[in-house]
């Protein structure tokens, strides 16, 4: 009797909860809700990644992530080496039906470059774009740059005249205090059109009937519903509220795998975690510093058992990393990834051979929302260092916390994790990470080292259009990243994204961007 | 009495200035705005000039000043995360969190009231003890365990409410109400069980003890002897006379509801001021949270401003006092 009161209510309130309809819908719960329906408003991923389904770039990345036409048909370089000729894609339509032409990509280059764009350093060497004709672009860049399609590949374009009429030609501007037509309105050529959107609660997307390519999802609907609590998250899926989410909380996998309409889908991200070392004269605490002699580097390497980690603390679903990127990243190669051999007591004899005090004290800095489990493989880490005679003081906080401290160079050791995002390739960390801090090269060079001759391969390698030869000087630049003991590679971390069983296809990509034109439902009856 | 109420503004305002200085002073140390705003592609070059733009190079006066001057007119800026105007946003979510705490503060009253009573007038029978027991564990549970408790009971294995979200709401002005759609009503049941737990415990215990008080009057025993039928006595003579502290303590309380909506409005996913401020500390969104602290302050102190003239409006004596002992002290 009960049983019965309970599912007559069940199917009342299911029915009354969601619209009957006959619809392929996919009902994606993500971790976060994006930060506005503009692109170009913010220099976010998640945000860039999700409005790539109503916005779309010259170029793309495929099913393997390797680059492909989109927008633009074809291009080359021409004779000066500074400008790239694009031709463009004909017959492809706005949503608001506009047909796209060579003045779309002029204007929206010129907004994404403008000086208040947050945008504007993904695309770096841009120096100026012009019409050649009707489906024919020209872009001149400030030297020979290899990266040019990379970048493109995260730049959405817009509508010219859409713009002007909303008075959305230039980006938004926090500091002057404008907001855009462009952060409640979207209108790009992709295959999903925005219905209707609210902020952290709902934004909902329907399919593009008049889409230029060939669809190879099955999907009607998007709907994109922000759930920040993992457990709520875990639930929702569960209870089937929704039938997809790209963050699996990594604590909840086993009791997903073991739910009978679930299906999770684990991989390995690109991103590698890594420790860095400050290159200064002194520590925080006022003591020299030890960490500029490469063999105190190399001790600290060599005390970390990282199998362990990977065994203990990612539950065996890292990937244990010898070379500072992911082996699809163009760069790697295999002679990269050895790792040394966990030993503790050559380890002691290398620290006493630089003359280290016992005991030596030093700020260990962590994130507690960074990586995935970050807290405790910093935890792990500081007591293999404790192991050696060392003294890590463990300092974990927010990211917002963290982050000028590590900025500023107020701290000592610290994490840090590096996809190539959104370039896909090695020149990305070379550059912005292992490069001396020199103008625009080295903004992630916390420790602050210089290696002159590391700076001179990657240089070289920014300007070398001949693909091979710079996966060979890119290579070169790695091995002298390795080589030296820059910074320690840990591990890729894991990812997990869960779907129910009415999600039939739905690819894992590495880089963990969700694209959602590929996937399939049941069809709905 | 124009005195007193000059004195009373004159504090509130100076109240107000503090929670800036104070919402300034915490927020512009918090974090790293910059950081959070850019990409791992920026240059140096990006992040200077952005600083630059946002304003975090001027000096802490001048920024203090531009805060309190725009505060003042209700202009709080643009949110750095979602580059919408900080007002906007806030209005948005303020129906949500209304719909939410009123609707907990029914629960609270429907189902205390009844509750408190029972364990008042049978206070030694069984039921009233295991009420009693029960309701020290409404207290003692925090409320995002019983968010969370809720949704796995009526959520996941049951699947008769949502987990998460707010449902279809129904734009009326600017106001979005829930109210008018199976969906929104069904997404607030659980947040808003969650949200009263506390309070139902709170208003039970309070009309018990003021029950107890209340029972053993004259006025009751004498309604006794005149042969009012005992139901009667109870539920009418005695319960009304315990109503007013009651409706003095929803009162008061409406403020903390707000503040605990904002863990429920986070394991639910309740689009509310709550989930606002907390994405706002996730992305160190300056304008965003001192908006929130001014707002929130600002219904604070209003309220008390107002209860402190009503009262000495009521009553004479106060409002000398208090002008007495305030000039006395300042």
């Amino acid at each position: 009797m009960k049983m019965k009161h309970i599912m007559l209510a069940t199917t009342a309130v299911m029915g009354l909860a969601g619209t009957v309809q006959a619809e392929n819908v996919l009902r994606w719960g993500a971790h976060r809700d994006i930060g506005s329906l503009d692109p170009y408003s913010y220099g976010d991923s998640f945000t860039i990644n999700v409005l790539n389904h109503v916005y779309e770039g010259l170029v793309r990345y495929d099913r393997d992530l390797k680059i492909e036409p989109a927008l633009a048909a074809s291009w080359e370089i021409l004779e000066d080496q500074v400008t790239w000729r694009f031709k463009l894609r004909e017959g492809v339509t706005f949503h608001n039906g506009n047909p796209f032409t060579a003045a779309d990509v002029v204007a929206s280059l010129t907004r994404v470059s403008d000086e208040t764009s947050p945008l504007k350093g993904n695309l770096p060497a841009y120096v100026s774009s012009t019409v050649v004709d009707d489906y024919t672009v020209d872009i001149t860049l400030n030297g020979t740059y290899p990266l040019l399609l990379n970048d493109l590949t995260n730049i959405h374009i817009f509508d010219e005249e859409w713009m002007t009429e909303n008075d959305a030609l230039m980006p938004t501007d926090i500091g002057a205090g404008t907001e855009g037509f462009a952060t409640y309105n979207a209108n790009g050529t992709g295959p999903f059109i925005v219905e209707s959107r609210q902020p952290d609660a709902k934004t909902v997307f329907v399919v593009n009937p008049d889409w230029w390519d060939e669809a190879r999802h099955n999907l009607d609907r998007i709907e994109l519903t922000p759930v920040n609590s993992a457990a709520t998250r875990v639930a929702a899926l569960l209870s089937g509220e929704i039938n997809f989410t790209n963050e699996a909380p990594v604590q909840d996998l086993p009791r997903l795998e073991a739910a009978p309409n679930v299906e999770l889908l684990e991989g390995v991200d690109l991103r590698t975690v890594m420790i860095g070392f400050p290159f200064r004269e002194t520590l925080t605490t006022g003591e020299s510093n030890p960490f500029s002699d490469i063999k105190v580097r190399e001790a600290l390497y060599k005390a970390i058992d990282l199998d362990l980690i990977h065994q203990k603390v990612m539950r065996g679903k890292s990937r244990i990393a010898g070379a500072t990127v992911a082996p699809p990243i163009p760069g790697y190669v295999e002679t990269l990834d050895d790792v040394p051999d966990f030993d503790p007591d050559s380890a002691k004899a290398l620290l006493a051979e630089a003359g280290v005090p016992e005991g030596l004290e030093f700020e260990f800095n962590c994130l507690s929302d960074g990586l995935v489990n970050e807290e405790q493989f910093c935890q792990a880490i500081a007591s293999m260092w404790s192991r050696i005679g060392l003294a890590p003081k463990l300092d974990v906080a927010p990211r917002a916390v963290q982050s000028p401290k590590r900025t500023n160079g107020s701290t000592d050791v610290y994490t840090l994790g590096w996809a190539t995002l959104p370039m896909l390739d090695s020149y990305s960390p070379l550059l912005q990470i292992f490069h001396s801090k020199d103008g625009n090269a080295g903004v992630f060079n916390w420790g602050g080292w210089s290696y002159p001759e590391l700076d001179a391969l990657i240089d070289a390698a920014g300007s070398e259009l001949d693909f091979d030869k710079r996966m060979a000087l890119q290579t070169e630049a790695l091995q002298l990243v390795k080589d030296e003991i820059i910074m320690i590679p840990l591990h890729q971390q894991p990812m997990a994204w869960a779907v129910t069983d009415e999600v039939t296809e739905m690819p894992l990509f590495p880089d963990a961007k969700p694209r959602l034109w590929f996937v399939n439902v049941n069809p709905a009856s | 009495m124009i005195a007193f109420l000059l004195k009373r503004t004159a504090n509130a305002v100076f109240v107000m200035l503090a929670v800036a200085l104070l919402a300034f002073v915490i927020f512009r140390f918090f974090g790293d705005p910059v950081e959070m705003m850019v990409n791992e592609q920026a240059t140096q070059a990006d992040r200077v000039e952005l600083r630059e733009r946002l304003g975090l190079n001027d000096g802490f006066l001048t920024q203090y000043t531009r805060f309190v001057t725009n505060a003042v007119q209700g202009n709080f800026g643009i949110s750095y995360r979602n580059q919408q105007d900080v007002m906007v946003l806030i209005q948005d979510r303020l129906p949500a969190t209304f719909e939410l705490v009123l609707v907990a503060t029914v629960i609270s009253l429907l189902v205390g009231i009844p509750l408190g009573v029972i364990t008042a007038v049978y206070r030694d029978s069984r039921l009233a003890n295991a009420l009693q027991l029960g309701s020290i564990v409404g207290v003692s549970l925090p409320s995002f365990v019983v968010g969370i408790l809720l949704i796995l009971a009526f959520s996941v294995s049951l699947g008769l409410l949502p987990a998460f979200g707010r449902g279809e709401t129904v734009d009326i002005g600017w106001w979005s109400t829930g109210f008018l759609t199976p969906s929104g009503r069904a997404a607030l049941v659980l947040p808003a069980i969650s949200l009263s737990t506390f309070q139902v415990t709170l208003v039970m215990r309070l009309v018990r003890a003021e029950m107890l008080e209340t029972l053993r009057t004259d006025y009751i025993k004498f309604a006794r002897a005149r042969g009012v039928p005992t139901r009667r006595v109870q539920w009418r003579h005695a319960l009304r006379n315990c109503l007013m502290p009651v409706i003095t303590l929803t009162g008061m309380q409406i403020g903390n509801l707000i503040a605990f909506a904002l863990v429920t409005e986070t394991v639910f996913q309740w689009p509310g001021m709550g989930m606002l401020f907390i994405q706002a500390v996730t992305f160190v969104d300056i304008p965003v949270m001192a908006a929130y602290l001014m707002i929130v302050s600002f219904i604070f102190v209003a309220l008390n401003t107002v209860v402190d003239i009503t009262y000495a409006w009521v009553d004479p004596r106060l409002r000398d006092d208090t002008v007495r002992a305030g000039g006395a002290n300042g």
